[in-house]
């Protein structure tokens, strides 16, 4: 099976009040592939006008889309999940071309977890229900969870389709109606998502803005006319969408990275087999993505007493990575998303250098051939160093881990929670003590266990500290798009007394 | 102002003007996170709220430079240049519009300078 960079239109505007238009404006931006530079289209640089016309469908469109039953929503949702496999290869040579990540990963999991996120939606509203209580002989209690009306979501640029994934479900399941803004950097899939779904839903249900941050994201953010804003990004940006609902009074959930700790302790090399092999990849799963997760694995601790030898296997699987054309079937680590995320994780690398740690591996650009020349590539890099040097407190975002070696396990523990953030962590034990008991004592929302960088439906994720607040994809996370509207029936036919 | 540990090159300093020109006054926040985070934010001065959580690591382009104190922590060593590239934000800071994107380069600051920015 051979792929290649999908064949685009020459212009792609916003989806509102279910059809596309363009943008009041008229202007477009240029959207380029990081695999080699190249145009992928044009795409509408909208502004406050198109905000406020998605506002207005969104609004418009509410209440008959929250009094839908959960049967139809659902109906729906499933309906997306279908398309979205159906169209798998086209959607992952999309992700692919806007991105840079490798054909690989598009194809076995950006793309088939994306559905599967719809389909947990579909699924969970049908089994749910509300709560009754007779608060005493006269007295009934009934909760039932109303959705909040229009919700906004900015969505990051590292998944671009799985992110929508994430967000879209979730807030349509509960009976939302959203107004979504896709990164700029990477608006492609967003669209031709909307190409294949659009129709399904009533016009205004669903709407995408496209755009840049300052002149579409800040309008939507801060706009008096929704009910909710979602995003995951970095820490100012949240900061400000905070402020924003600060004026607005409405609540905001969000993600905002991490510097995430994979722990090795000395039980892991007690036996050649396939369990090390697999803590072996557990460990190179820093270059997954290019590095561009919120939860790269970057900060990588290992048990003093195995550190040389695990550090032979690591850096011997990390020598091993093929990085290529991202087309390849066989190519794992892809471009990085955009010039600019290049040049931060070369100037981080610098940085590291200059504070003493070690390269043991990479440390630089990595020139491909042909047109992929004009590429973003960065070689896997590992940096050896100490938990204060910048390049351990830091999010890089690149192909870049950074270890260090801890003595026991209460130092395992000081290392990995000394870290502003709270998102991810990993732990990789034999001994069954430490399986539940350092787990429960790192400071992060996602702990995995003997594995890494698996994000399934019903295992809620989300951050604690400067990793933001929220959780996703759980049912749980139907809270966060919802408000209870709480009954109190009386069915006593005497007066209070009072007047 | 003496002896800051925040610098600017020139290019970076041209687009900080250009767009001073448009919006008026600026501030500089370093963001942290994923995504586009670590890197420097250029905002409208009102836009964002700034208090004891930030500290002023000095003024380039005659922009004041904050940072996150709890950040700052890390970096307190370290000289920052404040530059300019191609490429394409998603934040909301303004430059992004231009096509370009703001970022930082670092290095490690000398004995004498680490004095002069942290006299007791």
């Amino acid at each position: 099976m051979s792929y290649k960079k999908p064949i685009f239109k020459e212009k792609y505007g916003n989806y509102i009040n279910g059809q596309f238009v363009d943008p009041v404006g008229g202007d477009y931006f240029e959207n380029t592939s990081p695999i080699d530079n190249s145009l992928i289209a044009m795409y509408a640089r909208s502004q406050q006008a198109d905000v406020d016309l998605a506002v207005k469908a969104a609004n418009n469109a509410k209440e008959a889309w929250g009094n839908t039953s959960v049967t139809e929503r659902s109906r729906l949702l499933l309906k997306v999940a279908d398309i979205i496999d159906a169209h798998t290869e086209a959607f992952a040579c999309i992700e692919t071309c806007d991105n840079g990540k490798p054909i690989r990963e598009t194809l076995n999991a950006d793309v088939p977890l994306s559905a599967d996120h719809w389909r947990y939606f579909a699924s969970i509203i049908r089994a749910e229900e509300g709560s009754v209580s007779e608060l005493d002989a006269n007295t009934i209690s009934m909760n039932i969870k109303e959705p909040l009306g229009v919700v906004a979501q900015i969505i990051p640029w590292n998944f671009p389709l799985l992110m929508l994934s994430w967000k879209l479900p979730p807030a349509l399941a509960a009976g939302n109606c959203v107004i979504l803004k896709p990164a700029e950097q990477t608006p492609a899939s967003a669209m031709f998502l909307m190409e294949k779904i659009g129709e399904l839903f009533p016009p205004g249900v669903i709407n995408v803005i496209n755009g840049f941050g300052p002149e579409a994201g800040k309008p939507l953010a801060s706009s008096s006319g929704v009910d909710k804003v979602a995003f995951t990004g970095e820490t100012t940006t949240g900061q400000l969408i905070m402020q924003y609902a600060s004026k607005n009074l409405h609540p905001v959930t969000m993600e905002l990275g991490g510097k995430s700790p994979n722990i090795f302790f000395n039980s892991v090399m007690d036996h050649d087999d396939a369990f090390l092999d697999k803590a072996i990849e557990g460990a190179v799963l820093f270059a997954f993505n290019q590095g561009e997760v919120c939860t790269c694995p970057s900060r990588l601790l290992v048990q003093e007493d195995i550190y040389d030898k695990f550090m032979e296997r690591i850096v011997a699987r990390t020598r091993a990575i093929v990085q290529d054309d991202p087309y390849k079937p066989t190519t794992m680590l892809g471009a990085q998303a955009s010039k600019d995320q290049f040049e931060k994780i070369l100037s981080y690398i610098k940085i590291g250098k200059e504070e003493g740690a070690k390269v043991l591996t990479g440390g630089q650009a990595e020139k491909l051939t042909g047109n992929l020349a004009n590429g973003f590539y960065v070689q896997p890099t590992i940096l050896e160093g100490h938990n204060k040097m910048r390049v351990f407190q830091e999010e890089i975002f690149g192909p870049v881990l950074c270890v260090t070696k801890f003595k026991d396990e209460a130092e395992a523990l000081a290392i990995a929670n000394d870290t502003l953030y709270g998102l991810g962590a990993g732990v990789w034990t034999r001994d069954a003590h430490q399986l539940y008991q350092i787990p429960r004592a790192i400071k992060a929302g996602r702990v995995w266990v003997n594995c890494y960088h698996a994000y399934p439906a019903h295992a809620p994720f989300g951050g604690y500290k400067k990793s933001g607040f929220g959780r996703e994809n759980h049912l749980m996370m139907m809270n966060h798009y919802r408000q209870n509207k709480n009954m109190l029936i009386s069915y006593d036919k005497n007066k209070l007394g009072f007047f | 102002m003496g002896f800051t540990q925040v610098d600017i090159t020139e290019k970076a300093t041209k687009v900080v003007q250009s767009i001073r020109a448009k919006h008026g006054d600026l501030i500089f926040h370093q963001s942290g996170g994923c995504c586009d985070g670590s890197t420097p934010m250029l905002f409208e001065k009102d836009e964002f709220y700034i208090d004891d959580s930030d500290v002023l690591l000095g003024e380039v382009a005659g922009v004041p430079f904050y940072m996150n104190r709890d950040q700052y922590a890390y970096w307190k060593h370290t000289f920052l240049t404040v530059d300019i590239t191609e490429g394409r934000g998603a934040s909301f800071s303004l430059e992004i519009p231009l096509g370009v994107r703001f970022m930082i380069h670092s290095r490690l600051m000398r004995a004498e300078e680490l004095a002069q920015i942290h006299q007791p």
